[in-house]
């Protein structure tokens, strides 16, 4: 944003104050995230700078937090139960969501609005409420302390962020392309996999990958429906935060972080390519 | 041509139907099309989601222990009118049935559970349950007297009035309790003991927080969204990755991060004595307080906030503020009778999104707020897990907060619309 050249005196005072704002707020919100990647690497078990770590010392970084985690069974072992449940959990939510998603786009379809808001609310009731509710049902249906009372937890998460973004992506395309197709003489299937498909493919994998990050990211579901065997990589961590905390921790923070940077970078790429498809110039 | 005319009053389609009824037909196919696309979906988030909430609301409100320890005193206490008799107390049928429960629990072991469950609510029949327990095979009808003479306490009213009131199937004993209100020795609802007071303050804590910390995304988020909005698409992605990162970061990360930050040893504190600000003995208690929780959800609801704010003033043409600013209005009237008013609709969305999530947190609480910065949700867990745990308080405080939750939710939904929800 470019101050006009007549600026007065006042309107430059403002604006420059409104940068500094500005760049004070991003920094709130980075700093945070910033600051414990070199604590991570940390040689001392501490949470501040070492005057080593100050003066670039290699000395003063090591990697023995990551050696530790790497090294340890136990969290080895909650990292593959997360993974696991949260690929299981992703995959399902993603199919039953994209098919539902197709039906709730129809105009046909009868109250919309009431199922939408039905399919959304898992996301806006708070977890220790779906936790609450969760773990009296499913201690009653024998589905508690199982991988599979963890996932299909875990698929009710993520189901309202496959809605929205297939959904999404449905609203922004284009019918006359359907009928163009047909009008052609593809049938039914070969418009489905050949026009539909590879248009609606973006809004599919955003929201498998915001469903898989969901439940790599989830502790409170699982802390309650879960025993120790199906325990995750999250509740490992809360559990650790709630006692004393540990570099080991901050590697693992670290770890995700990398994790959580990757698939932005992905959802990027899918929103350029996206735009690119439809025929919009990439912004 | 007695066809023609036919054709014109009533449209017919190839096979003989006439064409409306071809077209509701057709709509009612394609209705059912798309309702058997999200029907799988719909079933099973009803089993695995829907069934759940509303077993734990039942739940919450059901009476079991009393129908299930004392099934004939239940039954029989449920016609006794304390206004009806000279004396107020039940007559003989009840006193018969309670001495068949006696009997019966004392030989299938369950008496011991119910003592404690009456005992709680009326202080000192632990005793009085027990003992006659033991004593009630010998009894002879009637057993009004018997009772009577074994222990004066069966001619106490409360007693009674309290067995006639936990009955029924359903009680609202929890709710009370999660509401700090209690029943006193004639059965009105009044204020608990101060003892026993701890979750109306909580509750009140957390919607003050939630509105505190709701405030505060509203302040820090206005002038971000506005810097974005007014940036060339370039640089508004590049600065919307600032905002996305911690967006999608573990909330588990963030929160660590900040205990970090804000801790005794932590890296605000070091930094301000290396620079001489305070001094060793002085060190801020910013974490395992209100402080604490504040600063790390405010951080943490922040994008919650922007985003919605910044897809609402996307759309705002700057020319309407050049207007206003041309035709004389100084340029902070312009802006507050300008574009103010037009960012609201982004801004409820965004105020009602953020209050939404502030007050059903757990985590950040849970680790960040100490004794004094924990929110409702850490006592509904409390009240889950652990040796003073009681599942009963927990759904009911759970219950009162999604109902409150999703009264929130319905007017974002009136207003907003839920499809209308976005990330990034």
């Amino acid at each position: 944003m470019a101050l006009a050249k007549h600026a007065g005196i006042e309107q430059r005072i403002w604006h420059y104050a409104f940068l500094i704002i500005c760049t004070l707020i991003f920094l709130f919100l980075i700093f945070p995230i910033l600051v414990i990647i070199p604590l991570a690497f940390n040689a001392e078990p501490y949470f501040t700078f070492t005057e080593k770590m100050l003066t670039l010392n290699p000395d003063g970084y090591s990697l023995r937090w990551f050696h530790d985690l790497l090294g340890d069974a136990d969290w080895r072992r909650s990292i593959g139960n997360s993974f696991f449940i949260a690929i299981c959990s992703a995959t399902i939510a993603t199919g039953l969501g994209t098919i539902a998603a197709l039906g709730l786009h129809r105009k046909e379809m009868p109250a919309k609005g009431l199922i939408m808001a039905l399919l959304i609310s898992p996301m806006i009731v708070p977890l220790i409420i779906s936790a609450a509710a969760l773990f009296s049902f499913y201690a009653r249906v024998q589905l508690t302390n199982t991988f599979f009372g963890v996932i299909l937890s875990h698929v009710v998460l993520g189901i309202p962020f496959v809605i929205i973004t297939v959904t999404a992506s449905l609203s922004g395309f284009d019918q006359s392309l359907i009928r163009a197709s047909q009008s052609m003489g593809a049938n039914q299937t070969r418009t489905f996999f050949k026009i539909i498909m590879p248009l609606l493919l973006p809004g599919v994998i955003s929201g498998a990958l915001f469903a898989f990050i969901t439940s790599l990211d989830e502790v409170v579901l699982v802390n309650f429906l879960a025993s120790a065997e199906q325990r995750t990589m999250p509740v490992k961590m809360f559990s650790g935060l709630r006692e004393n905390i540990s570099p080991t921790i901050l590697a693992l923070a670290v770890i995700l972080v990398a994790i959580s940077v990757a698939l932005l970078l992905v959802l990027e790429g899918i929103r350029r390519r996206n735009e690119k498809l439809r025929g919009m110039s990439p912004s | 041509m007695t066809t023609a005319s036919n054709t014109q009053s009533t449209l017919v389609t190839k096979e003989g139907k006439s064409l409306k009824e071809a077209i509701t037909q057709a709509n009612k196919a394609a209705r059912n099309r798309a309702l058997l696309l999200v029907m799988p979906l719909l079933i099973f988030l009803i089993l695995t989601f829907v069934m759940p909430i509303i077993y734990m609301l039942i739940q919450a409100a059901s009476n079991e222990e009393i129908p299930n320890y004392l099934p004939n005193t239940v039954e029989a206490i449920a016609s006794w009118d304390e206004s009806q008799s000279a004396n107020g107390l039940p007559d003989e049928a009840v006193y018969a049935a309670m001495h068949k429960d006696l009997v019966a629990g004392r030989e299938n072991r369950t008496i011991g559970k119910a003592a404690g469950v009456i005992n709680r609510s009326v202080p000192g029949t632990r005793g009085q349950l027990i003992k006659s327990a033991k004593k009630a095979k010998k009894m002879e009808p009637p057993f009004k007297e018997a009772l009577i003479a074994d222990n004066p306490k069966w001619a106490e009213l409360p007693f009674w009035r309290f067995i006639q009131r936990e009955s029924g199937a359903f009680t609202i004993n929890y709710f009370l309790k999660a509401v700090d209100r209690a029943y006193d020795k004639e059965g009105n609802i009044v204020q608990a003991k101060e003892s026993n007071r701890v979750y109306l303050k909580i509750f009140l804590r957390t919607i003050i927080m939630s509105i505190l910390i709701t405030g505060m995304c509203v302040l820090l988020a206005y002038p971000v969204a506005y810097l974005l909005s007014i940036s060339s698409v370039k640089k508004a992605n590049l600065l919307m990755i600032l905002v996305l990162l911690p967006f999608w970061t573990s909330l588990l990360v963030r929160t660590s991060a900040w205990m970090v930050l804000l801790g005794q040893q932590g890296v605000i504190n070091e930094t301000l004595i290396a620079i001489g600000l305070i001094d060793d003995s002085s060190r801020l208690s910013l974490i395992y307080n209100a402080t604490g929780t504040f600063i790390a959800m405010v951080h943490i609801l922040l994008p919650f906030m922007i985003l919605p704010l910044y897809s609402v003033m996307k759309t705002i043409n700057p020319s309407y503020l050049r207007a206003a600013t041309s035709m004389g209005s100084h340029p902070f009237r312009a802006w507050w009778k300008v574009y103010f008013p037009l960012t609201l609709p982004g801004m409820a969305a965004g105020v009602i999104l953020v209050f939404i999530l502030a007050i059903g947190y757990y985590i950040t609480p849970a680790l960040l707020g100490g004794a004094e910065g924990i929110f409702i949700s850490n006592l509904i867990a409390d009240n889950m897990k652990g040796t003073t745990a009681n599942f009963k308080i927990a759904m009911a405080l759970a219950s009162i907060l999604l109902i409150g939750v999703l009264l929130l939710y319905w007017v974002f939904n009136k207003l907003v619309g839920v499809d209308r929800l976005k990330f990034g």
